[in-house]
């Protein structure tokens, strides 16, 4: 594609876009979609579906809008009677061997099959009498069935293992009406990205046996997450039902993770749905913890934190968000203070075919925040300098029973927690912090990119988030203090303090996010 | 070949490409840009060697092209000529299409399903000598029936004739 | 010569004329029957003379799609820095075409110096010949040929010991129609499916393993050496007033006439004379009923469409039909024009590579409704349905085997409706089981 701008007019609409984009992207600019299965922004296009043609004037015949590029003065008919005539007959081809299965089918209410031919309002058919062709399920791997009935052949999963996965498993096998997707016998879709296959699918031929008959995606409720699997940042949609996490799946970000995401990220959501959480703000009282409301457990912190002065220790989770990181460090910003996150790590898992998307070793979503926000990774020396502090704070991490044993010889122990461990009964305070499901939040992932996360799920009890319990506890530290009511207020208190992080809104991060002047480059050290 | 990859081969598998046959591929090698514009070469050798295509020997000439083993099947199932099968000792391949066709190949057809014991296409007669299968357009209309049988092209086949072309082949 | 009779009179003998002369199928014999020299001629002009006068001779793809053959040698890069390829297209799989076949059987070493000198013209040092898988023969005798070639220092390190590289390698394909679709053919020789490719690029500008290639068909490169020798003017000369068809073409006719064969024919000769004349007419007690003049992806033509009709490019366009490869399929009053509409459509489901949703779903449905009225189970509205669909599959595709489906059904319905009409009514009784 070069700088070089031509107009073309698409359905009456004129539009400049730079020499070399395919029309099928320029209409999508001039807002007109052009329907289509074998076309993926992500993949090489081969044109074989041939429900993308168009009528280009002065063409002898109807072009696929996916390899057609814009040429000066163009003039496209996306619906003209032609063009509508030819969709409608690659609809009835791709239908007359298509199971009329809607009804058990995961595919179904985000089907591409099914909403083009409810949009055209086809009601009956002209291959009453013959038998479909048949062809048995399939056991592709891990997560990856494949329903050949279904399936309308566009190719997207064979081209995506052969050109994105660069691990090429699947073919097209046999040809005619007889073709289907094949796989060698002793070979499996394992490949730590194959599960893109399964969102890539048009129709509800690969489906993924974890979400397999789980919900209907019309009862689904999707939000707007980042994926905490790792620092790359995937942008991602969180399924809910009923306020159960069900489905992770990739958002599109051209940035960072174009339209895919890998089997750890997809697989990593259970955890959301645990229901052995602290509920209520604890305190203890005598040798026990109760649970209080938040006025009295926060009423609580700021008392212990009033008096005391010398060293305290914050240890965080590298999943927390940056604005409850950063709050969590403002509170004690008074102390000698040492704040660290720990890191998991895992081998490396790159998506060969993407510049710079990879399953990375650092397991955690917000490293690159929490150091803008004062934390270092030492976290060994954290724990250990934590045993003679006067105040340690645990955000949002699970220490093992035995470190939570080591630290209990500091002053007073405060955590803010999700999951009710046996070893809090040891903490002086443990508050109840939402999830990263439960609550709005920016993560900075590994190549300084701020994306913010929206709330996915209702949190339980009175959870909230650690943002907020810091902020409230700080306010009443000193009550001149102006008190973040949203996470976006906490992300502007930040910004005050922490360069890097000035000016940055969740609105200014939208839904691609936005990159942040890390710390090192701007010449402010943590 | 690796025995511990994912396309570990079929008990027993020898592979075909050592000696001789090892040799000639690699100098085809040389009269193509690409290792795997030699897949068709390669696939009619182990045909060649082994009378059918088992999925331990795509296996093996995706190990020595350079492809996956799934890529292989994928082309080996695009065209007619390799079987995937077992096959007899023999295969006729008897042309239908339409200008044989109007010129009886039908009947020479039939009479070969019944002369071999086949009865049915594809299927292999219970002496394991002779497959029939039907092939579209052999490419000589002007000399309706032709056959193949292995890699002897025979024109001009009658019903009266075939019978006594059976004879020459074991 | 002649084969697998003597020339016809009528005939204008140039390619086929050692048709049956096993005496030229050798190196020796082929430089004895004057081979080689234009090969000779032509490494004595520059590529791009060779080029022009294989423009000004009027030489067109005799493969079916009739392209100028010294245009499409034009549009290969000059000084490209790149290889380039030659690709003879020996696919020959259209059904009723077999005279690529006989070139090749008969006159191996015409191929060879014709190939010799377009890859000359193009700058190609490698030369791929695909051969069909199922033409052993042919493939036996040009692999010899080619070794024959190579022994005498006519290919090698110098073509002729004087000319630039050249290396000719038999490809053996393996059953698949579709690599006659010069793409589809491209990608069969990479190690591939056979899948036609989405054009541009053309090959002249990234074809075989990405680099500028021309595919050409067996009879077209045949046809070369002869120009170089005898010249453009002569074989411009070779036509009957029509000056954008010119030079001779082979026609292999077969079906229900009495001498089937391949014919020489000069562009503008007389369709009827080719059928009643040279190939013998109807067997006694026949009558003329159709015809598909350009191999079985052409639509048909009846006994009036024949009236007058001219040989070339443009006479059979006329008349509502195609020139094509040149395989004349000819059906007397026997035939069952339904039947053979039908096996027609059986062929191209089966060859349907399955890229394309028209051709691979149109196919096989085309097929399934035709059979339902030759078992004496049809509908009315069947025949628009049969209409309908072919509307879809026509210039829709990638390439045009799901037109090819669509022609016969389009001409067939046209020109034959009463035969369809009597299978609906029961009319006729069914020539299929009901399934």
């Amino acid at each position: 594609m070069s700088d070089q701008l031509v107009t073309v007019t698409i359905d009456g609409i004129e539009i400049q876009v730079p020499q070399g984009t395919p029309l099928i992207e320029a209409a999508k600019q001039a807002g007109v979609l052009v329907p289509h299965y074998c076309y993926h922004p992500s993949l090489p296009s081969p044109a074989v579906c041939r429900m993308c043609l168009v009528e280009v004037e002065k063409a002898p015949k109807l072009l696929p809008a996916c390899v057609t590029t814009v040429t000066d003065g163009q003039v496209v008919h996306v619906n003209s009677d032609a063009a509508l005539k030819a969709r409608e007959s690659v609809l009835e081809f791709l239908l007359i061997n298509h199971p009329l299965d809607c009804p058990i089918c995961d595919q179904s209410g985000e089907c591409e099959l099914q909403d083009y031919v409810f949009q055209e309002g086809r009601a009956s058919t002209r291959y009453a009498d013959y038998a479909k062709r048949f062809n048995p399920v399939e056991d592709f791997g891990p997560d990856v069935l494949y329903i050949p009935n279904r399936c309308i052949l566009c190719t997207r999963c064979v081209r995506f293992m052969e050109s994105v996965a660069e691990e090429p498993v699947l073919n097209v096998s046999e040809r005619g009406d007889r073709a289907y997707i094949g796989i060698f016998p002793d070979a499996t879709l394992d490949h730590e990205w194959a599960g893109n296959v399964v969102d890539l699918c048009p129709v509800g031929s690969l489906v993924s046996k974890d979400f397999l008959h789980k919900a209907r995606a019309w009862d689904l409720d999707r939000t707007a997450g980042i994926c905490p699997g790792c620092s790359q940042g995937c942008n991602m949609t969180i399924d809910t039902r009923d306020n159960v996490v069900v489905r992770l799946r990739p958002r599109p970000n051209m940035d960072v993770n174009r339209h895919f995401m890998c089997e750890t990220g997809r697989q990593h959501y259970r955890w959301m749905n645990r229901g052995d959480r602290v509920e209520a703000p604890l305190i203890r009282t005598g040798d026990k913890l109760q649970a209080v409301d938040w006025d009295s457990a926060l009423d609580r912190v700021a008392d212990t934190l009033r008096g005391a002065d010398g060293k305290a220790v914050i240890l965080a989770s590298a999943d927390a968000s940056t604005e409850s990181l950063g709050m969590a460090h403002r509170l004690l910003d008074g102390f000698d203070l040492v704040a660290a996150v720990r890191v998991p790590t895992g081998p490396e898992a790159p998506l060969p075919g993407i510049a710079n998307l990879a399953l990375r070793e650092e397991r955690a979503a917000n490293v690159s925040g929490a150091r803008l926000a004062g934390y270092t990774g030492a976290w060994d020396d954290a724990l250990s300098q934590a045993r003679s502090a006067q105040v340690v704070v645990v955000v949002d991490e699970e220490l093992s029973p035995e470190a939570f044993v080591e630290i209990r010889t500091a002053g007073t122990v405060i955590v803010l927690g999700t999951v009710d461990h046996e070893a809090y009964q040891s903490a002086d305070v443990v508050l109840p912090i939402t999830t990263m499901a439960e609550e709005h939040g920016t993560y900075i992932n590994r190549d300084n990119r701020a994306q913010v996360y929206r709330q996915a799920k209702a949190p339980p009890g009175m959870a909230r988030p650690a943002w907020w319990v810091a902020g409230e506890a700080a306010g009443r530290l000193a009550d001149e203090r102006t008190i973040p009511e949203t996470a976006n207020d906490a992300m502007v208190m930040l910004g005050e303090s922490i360069p890097a992080l000035s000016g940055l809104t969740h609105q200014a991060m939208g839904f691609i996010g936005r990159p942040v002047v890390p710390a090192e480059a701007s010449g402010v050290g943590s | 070949m690796s025995t511990t990859g994912a396309s570990a081969p079929e008990t027993g598998y020898e592979p075909v490409f050592t000696g001789e046959t090892k040799a000639a591929l690699e100098a085809l090698f040389e009269r193509y840009p690409t290792k795997q514009a030699c897949m068709l070469p390669a696939l009619w050798m182990v045909q060649k060697v082994r009378g059918w295509i088992s999925e331990s020997a795509m296996a093996e000439v995706a190990e020595v092209i350079g492809v996956t083993p799934a890529y292989v099947k994928g082309v080996v199932t695009f065209y007619t000529m390799y079987h995937t099968h077992p096959v007899g000792r023999n295969v006729i391949q008897v042309c239908t299409t339409s200008p044989c066709g109007l010129c009886g190949a039908e009947d020479v057809m039939r009479t070969i399903l019944q002369e071999t014991g086949c009865e049915e296409l594809g299927r292999t007669s219970e002496d394991g000598r002779f497959t029939v299968q039907e092939v579209e357009c052999l490419g000589a209309c002007g000399f309706p029936t032709p056959i193949l049988i292995n890699d002897d092209f025979i024109e001009s086949v009658t019903p009266e004739r075939v019978a006594g072309l059976l004879e020459g082949y074991e | 010569m002649g084969y697998p009779h003597p020339s016809h009179e009528k005939e204008t003998v140039v390619l086929s004329q050692y048709f049956g002369d096993e005496g030229g199928r050798s190196y020796q014999g082929w430089v004895e029957r004057g081979g080689y020299r234009a090969l000779e001629a032509a490494l004595a002009m520059k590529p791009d003379e060779v080029t022009d006068v294989i423009k000004a001779s009027g030489l067109r793809g005799r493969g079916g799609a009739g392209f100028p053959t010294g245009l499409k040698w034009s549009f290969m890069p000059k000084d490209s820095g790149k290889d380039h390829y030659l690709v003879c297209n020996a696919d020959e799989s259209e059904p009723g075409t077999f005279k690529d076949r006989e070139i090749m059987r008969w006159t191996p070493h015409a191929l060879i110096e014709g190939c010799a000198i377009g890859a000359y013209a193009i700058g190609a040092e490698c030369c791929y010949i695909y051969i069909r898988g199922e033409f052993t023969e042919p493939l036996a005798i040009m692999a010899q040929a080619v070794a024959d070639a190579y022994d005498n220092g006519v290919l090698g390190e110098k073509l002729m010991g004087t000319g630039p590289r050249l290396d000719i390698v038999i490809h053996r394909g393996a059953g698949a129609y579709i690599c006659g679709e010069e793409t589809g053919l491209m990608n069969s020789l990479e190690g591939r499916r056979g899948n036609p490719r989405i054009k541009p690029p053309f090959p002249a500008q990234a074809g075989l393993f990405g680099l500028p290639t021309t595919v050409n068909n067996v009879e077209t490169l045949a046809a070369v050496p002869h120009i170089i020798t005898r010249g453009a003017a002569w074989y411009k000369d070779i036509c009957r007033g029509n000056e954008k068809s010119t030079g001779t073409k082979l026609y292999s006719v077969c079906g229900h006439v009495q001498k089937p064969g391949n014919y020489e024919l000069a562009m503008g000769t007389s369709l009827e004379e080719l059928i009643f004349d040279m190939a013998g007419g109807m067997r006694p007690g026949r009558t003329f009923k159709a015809v598909i003049p350009g191999g079985s992806s052409v639509p048909i033509m009846d006994a009036d469409d024949i009236k007058g009709c001219l040989l070339d490019y443009e006479g059979v366009v006329e008349r509502g039909s195609m020139l094509g490869s040149g395989g004349v399929i000819v059906m007397d009053d026997s035939a069952d024009m339904v039947y053979q509409i039908y096996r027609l459509t059986r062929f191209y489901a089966h060859e349907s590579c399955a890229q394309c949703t028209q051709c691979r779903e149109g196919t096989a449905w085309t097929v399934k409704i035709l059979e339902r009225i030759l078992s004496g189970e049809g509908k009315e509205s069947d025949l628009n349905l049969l209409l309908d669909l072919a509307e879809n599959m026509t210039g829709k595709t990638i390439c045009v085997l799901s037109d090819s489906c669509a022609a016969p059904v389009v001409s067939g319905i046209a020109k034959f409706r009463s035969e369809f009409d009597a299978y609906l009514s029961g009319a006729r009784p069914p020539a299929l089981a009901a399934h």
